[in-house]
């Protein structure tokens, strides 16, 4: 085995595919979004509550693979408390790593724990499982659509 | 023993899809309950004591996958440093070299446009491309090649149907029946179909097996059902669905049957004058040929009364400013310049599996698949979805509580190729109530050792994603 896939799913995204951080709904939520790749059928949906500019709590439910699903548990515990500017910074910054256009080892101090998902970027048919939750989270706060954001834009 | 060219009674529906003509049985005994009359075998015992006989003959053939896998230039390589085992034919098949080097020697000798040139290229292409038509033809047994109409594929062929045939002779509150377990190709035309003539489409389900359920479709055929759309071979289950019984139910109503053939060619032995369909769809790709070459057959009477389904060079006889006559049936409905090459090396597959023969691939892979089933099971941690007694090479399953992503992301790090996702049957899953499968599925180049190591890197997977 590569240790390419021995790194895109190491142990912290096998634990948060397992038991996922910020998982349900949320009764009180001023956001609700659900998000799927059409392809493979993710599907997730994503609850928000907003103050003023700061996301205040959030939770998701939802099938999919465990790179999507630990993505959406690792940004849920990320953005918790964040103001929507800066998520909006780290979104683009996800990306970028991701989809191999920066170098991780760059950003090592800005990423956190979204750092274990930079092994993503080797294998490009992967990148829309990391990063789907975070699209949904996007458009979510941003209500572009009241109803469904796919991967297929 | 039977004879091995009589329609009549060597070669025989089994209220499954089935025909043995050209098969010399070795069993004495099988061979008698094999010559009983076609109509008959539709009781469900004796369809069981066939279905058993053709795993008892299964047993005793002497195939050998290693033969042939030789042929398959792809076949011969390694995926991140494993040998590939490749188990995703209900996609695609891989092509043998007697097709690569037909498409590679058409382009290099006698590339031209055909029934259009008087020079010696267009001849040569023009004779190649026909030839190939009758080859198609005689594979399935149609009376006549003029019913062999080429197309894209499956898709086109089912779609030529809905616009050409369905437009003119479907209207409003007319009702067509599909099953639960069609593809996607085979249930979106009618729906495109039936909203814009205001028919109606009704579906018979299937059971927790995977089989259709008989009782419903019964009770939804009704003096406005004026098709049957089906498909032979689930892509999900493998379920073989029994077709003669289905065109039997129908035909006695007078009502037109379609079966989309997709899976079931590739791997059966298909004669549409037993099975009795109206119009048969089906892809070069998932038999050995290229892509974006496939066919539609459909009885003449059909066609005659057909419209054209798209306008252009090839499809006229002749053209005025404000009209146009049409050609004749089959290049009515081939407008424009064809998939020539396409064509041609589909010929060229069906060559190759007619050296194998198609009973010899049905009850190899009958083997292969019972084995699998078998191998597989030994792990508990495993779901297969559908256990037809009736099935073909096609396997669906969730392994524990992993997403056939990640189950296929890690197979594939082994150098396997299996399916992850909704295999083109979103409405399959959602009755299933899952997201997505895992699927292998295979052709005669398969072999045991394959299954063996796939079922080896499926216990890895346990170990490795739920320690
Ligand atoms: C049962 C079935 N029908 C139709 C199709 C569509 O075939 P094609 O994509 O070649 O048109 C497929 C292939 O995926 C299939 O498995």
């Amino acid at each position: 085995m590569d240790s390419e896939f021995r790194e895109l799913y190491q142990e912290i995204i096998l634990d948060h595919n397992r038991s996922p951080k910020n998982y349900g709904s949320l009764k009180d939520a001023t956001h609700r979004l659900e998000g799927q790749n059409p392809l493979c059928g993710d599907h997730y949906v994503i609850y928000l509550k907003v103050e003023g500019d700061v996301v205040k709590d959030i939770r998701f439910e939802g099938k999919g693979c465990a790179i999507s699903k630990s993505s959406a548990s690792v940004m849920s515990e990320f953005v918790k408390g964040k103001k929507i500017s800066e998520i909006d910074k780290y979104f683009e910054l996800f990306k970028k790593i991701v989809r191999g256009e920066l170098d991780p080892a760059e950003y090592m101090d800005k990423l956190g724990k979204l750092a274990v998902f930079a092994g993503v970027s080797e294998f490009p048919i992967r990148v829309k499982c990391a990063t789907l939750p975070w699209h949904t989270l996007h458009s979510a706060i941003h209500s572009k659509t009241k109803e469904k954001v796919t991967t297929e834009e | 023993m039977a004879s091995e060219h009589d329609v009549g009674s060597g070669a025989f529906a089994v209220g499954i899809y089935l025909t043995f003509s050209e098969f010399s049985f070795k069993n004495e005994s099988i061979s008698v309950a094999f010559q009983a009359n076609p109509t008959e075998l539709c009781i469900c015992n004796k369809e069981r004591i066939i279905v058993e006989a053709i795993k008892e003959i299964a047993k005793s053939i002497d195939f050998d996958p290693y033969r042939y896998r030789k042929d398959f230039p792809v076949l011969e390589q390694m995926i991140h440093g494993m040998p590939l085992v490749y188990l995703d034919n209900a996609a695609t098949t891989q092509k043998p070299n007697a097709v690569i080097n037909t498409i590679v020697n058409y382009y290099k000798r006698d590339n031209a446009n055909v029934h259009r040139a008087i020079h010696q290229l267009g001849e040569r292409a023009t004779l190649a491309f026909e030839e190939a038509r009758k080859k198609i033809a005689a594979f399935i047994n149609a009376p006549s090649s003029r019913q062999i109409i080429f197309t894209r594929g499956t898709t086109e062929s089912i779609n030529l149907v809905a616009s050409a045939w369905g437009e003119k002779f479907i209207s409003e509150g007319d009702e067509i029946i599909l099953t639960e377990m069609e593809h996607h190709s085979n249930l979106v035309p009618w729906q495109l179909l039936a909203k814009k003539v205001g028919a109606k489409l009704k579906f018979i389900p299937f059971t927790e097996s995977g089989v259709l359920d008989f009782e419903v479709f019964e009770r939804i055929l009704s003096n406005r059902t004026r098709l049957v759309a089906i498909t032979s071979m689930s892509n999900v289950f493998g379920t073989i669905n029994p077709i003669k019984r289905i065109t039997r139910m129908a035909k006695d109503r007078g009502i037109p049957v379609l079966l989309d053939g997709a899976q079931s060619v590739p791997h059966l032995p298909t004669d549409v004058q037993i099975l009795d369909c109206d119009f048969l769809a089906f892809s070069g790709h998932k038999m050995l040929g290229p892509t974006g070459i496939g066919v539609l057959y459909a009885k003449i009477n059909y066609l005659e009364n057909m419209r054209p389904y798209q306008g252009g060079g090839e499809m006229i006889q002749s053209v005025w400013l404000e009209r146009s006559t049409w050609n004749e049936i089959p290049h009515k409905f081939e407008a424009g310049t064809p998939n020539i090459a396409g064509a041609i090396a589909f010929g060229a597959a069906i060559d190759y599996l007619n050296r194998i023969g198609m009973s010899q691939i049905t009850l190899y892979e009958q083997e292969l698949t019972t084995y699998a089933l078998n191998r597989m099971s030994e792990i508990d941690e495993i779901v297969i979805y559908g256990n037809a007694p009736e099935r073909g090479g096609v396997i669906s399953f969730n392994l524990g509580d992993i997403h056939p992503h990640d189950l296929s992301h890690f197979l594939d790090q082994q150098g396997i190729a299996v399916r992850a996702g909704h295999h083109c049957a979103q409405p399959i899953m959602r009755k299933l109530d899952i997201a997505a499968t895992t699927r292998a599925s295979f052709y005669f180049y398969n072999t045991k050792e394959e299954i063996d190591y796939l079922v080896d890197k499926l216990k890895e997977a346990l170990k490795f994603f739920s320690p």
